[in-house]
């Protein structure tokens, strides 16, 4: 196990360096110039020859590159060209609260998608069912940009319950984690109802109902445990999606997380922001499915990694 | 009780494509017509779905925003199916080394986060139609590419390819009359589902006002400028965020239906 640990971990290295890599030429050449956005195109030629040289963007793009990967192995993310801040600094500002917001509509998300799902599971073809399967339905075609501010219509502008916008303390994370969580639970009931059933006509299932063990039991123990696997690879593959889908909820919401910063970085061409930004992504991307591989050990004595 | 729904769907899908092919002839105004003294009217007779901050009518810019929203989706759609499919074959058919190359560059197109990589290409590339269009074919061959291979890597090993191959049947022709028509059920039901994704993405690029510029409407533009008159004018986000959401359920319907029909096994 230790061993699996460390073998996946230090795979990470190299796929951050493929990323970083990626990232830096695509941006660096796709049409745009930085110098133009951050001096206005009117500025004075000896100016922009002289913060072109600054930046080291004068320099034919593979020495940039060189420069930047050297770095990079430091752990330096470089120096951000809008912010006149490190890129690290800048980014994990903002880490917090895209974290936070991701765990929220997470919990949420699992809240709403786990009972439901194993609801329209056991109660197969009735009502109850054809409801949770519409809810579904609708929730998967809802784009978070219609969900958000009618979010906001009810709870905030005619209730008034919670704000707007913003980030001030709990209140303000109900809104953006309800939006990302309600499309993400519509996936996620979907997965669990479908798993739930693969399961429920297996033979331990009705060995358990012949032993006497309590319904509520046999579903927690038996049932529910063994259709986990795929809900967990889902949940790992979402929260992944969470993480940059969590862009569109931050502007709506004005959210002050990674999302938006990477929106505005890219608008602004502040290329080792992107570049800081796409990595963090990037290597949460990462943890987060190593992390779902080591949960399937933990749910299912079966999986072993060695 | 299923089969009325997918045959509301199919209906919904050839009434909104139709609508957008026609919008110029049963538009009831001008998209870009401005009564700024009607300007957030509610919906009424002679204004079926209200009008917007500048007094321009709603349901007359759903129309022609219909026809960025599904000519985009389609013009997306078509684009990355022929990459899609001229990757995925040439990678299934030949194998080797081709497919290892092939392979690893559609991994690479896959694991960078989509939408983020759009954005980018958008933002970058300048906001227009056209490089929405780009950006997002960009993205979307990569999953018909692998999908495609893997369909071909098992038709290729099927006895009627070897015995076209036997009595000498070209390369070209095999993938054409033989491989290709196979391979097709799956594919077509990924198109549908692609095509609804195709669509969100683009209304989320337009509302983060990347893509169609204003005026020119459409779906997800329209829903972006009706955010700050949401509580005197809500339904200037709902008509447009309604008009998305049904055509996604329109085609995630049909999508599963083509599923159960065409008996495509799920993943």
């Amino acid at each position: 196990m230790a061993r699996y640990l460390l073998l996946r971990l230090l795979w990470v290295m190299p796929v951050a360096l493929g990323v970083a890599s990626g990232v830096f030429f695509f941006i660096h050449l796709l049409p745009g110039d930085p110098i133009d956005l951050m001096l206005g195109e009117m500025a004075a030629d000896a100016n922009r020859v002289a913060l072109r040289e600054a930046l080291h963007l004068d320099e034919p793009i593979l020495k940039q590159y060189g420069r930047y990967m050297g770095l990079l192995i430091q752990g330096d993310l470089g120096q951000s060209f809008s912010m006149k801040q490190p890129v690290l600094t800048v980014i994990l500002a903002r880490y917090p609260a895209t974290l936070q917001l991701s765990l929220a509509a997470l919990v949420i998300a699992l809240f709403l998608a786990i009972p439901l799902g194993l609801l329209a599971a056991l109660r197969k073809g009735t009502g109850t069912d054809r409801g949770i399967l519409l809810f579904s339905l609708v929730g998967v075609a809802t784009p978070n940009f219609l969900l958000g501010p009618l979010l906001i219509l009810f709870f905030s502008l005619k209730m008034d319950w919670l704000p707007v916008s913003g980030k001030a303390g709990f209140s303000s994370l109900v809104l953006p984690a309800l939006t990302l969580g309600i499309g993400m639970s519509a996936i996620l009931v979907r997965m669990t109802r479908s798993s739930v059933l693969s399961v429920i006509r297996k033979e331990f299932i009705l060995t358990a109902q012949a032993k006497g063990i309590p319904t509520r039991w046999i579903i927690v123990r038996h049932l529910f445990r063994n259709a986990l696997m795929p809900i967990i690879t889902l949940v790992g593959l979402q929260f992944g999606a969470l993480l940059t889908g969590s862009i569109i909820t931050e502007t709506l919401f004005s959210w002050p997380g990674l999302g938006r910063l990477t929106i505005s970085a890219i608008l602004s061409r502040d290329y080792p922001l992107v570049q800081g930004c796409v990595l963090v992504i990037a290597l949460t991307y990462l943890m987060v499915s190593l992390l779902v591989d080591l949960m399937y050990a933990v749910v299912d004595p079966r999986v072993r990694y060695s | 009780m299923k089969r009325a729904s997918i045959t509301i769907a199919f209906l919904v899908l050839c009434l909104l494509a139709l609508s957008a092919l026609f919008a110029p002839v049963i538009a009831p105004y001008h998209p870009l017509e401005i009564y700024l003294e009607q300007g957030l009217s509610s919906p009424s007779v002679t204004h079926l779905f209200g009008q917007d901050k500048l007094g321009r009518d709603v349901a007359s810019r759903i129309l022609y925003g219909g026809r960025v929203s599904l000519g985009v989706g389609v013009t997306v759609l078509v684009i990355s199916l022929a990459m899609g499919l001229l990757v995925g074959t040439v990678a299934g058919f030949f194998g080797g080394r081709v497919d290892a190359v092939l392979m690893r560059m559609v991994d690479v197109f896959l694991a960078f986060p989509g939408i983020l990589l759009a954005i980018a290409m958008a933002a970058l590339l300048g906001p227009s139609v056209t490089n929405i269009v780009i950006a997002l074919s960009a993205l979307g061959w990569a999953g018909f590419a692998r999908l495609i291979r893997a369909q071909i890597l098992v038709v290729r090993e099927e006895e009627y390819i070897w015995a076209a191959k036997a009595i000498g049947v070209g390369s070209i022709q095999i993938i054409g009359r033989h491989l290709i028509p196979n391979i097709l059920a799956p594919v077509i039901v990924e198109a549908t589902f692609q095509m609804a994704y195709v669509i969100v993405a683009e209304a989320s690029l337009s509302f983060l006002g990347l893509g169609v510029q204003p005026p020119m409407p459409s779906w997800g533009g329209m829903l972006n400028d009706a955010r700050s008159f949401l509580l005197v004018a809500p339904h200037l986000v709902v008509v447009p965020g309604l008009f998305i959401t049904i055509t996604v359920i329109a085609l995630n319907l049909l999508g599963d239906d083509l599923r159960n029909r065409l008996d495509v096994r799920k993943d």
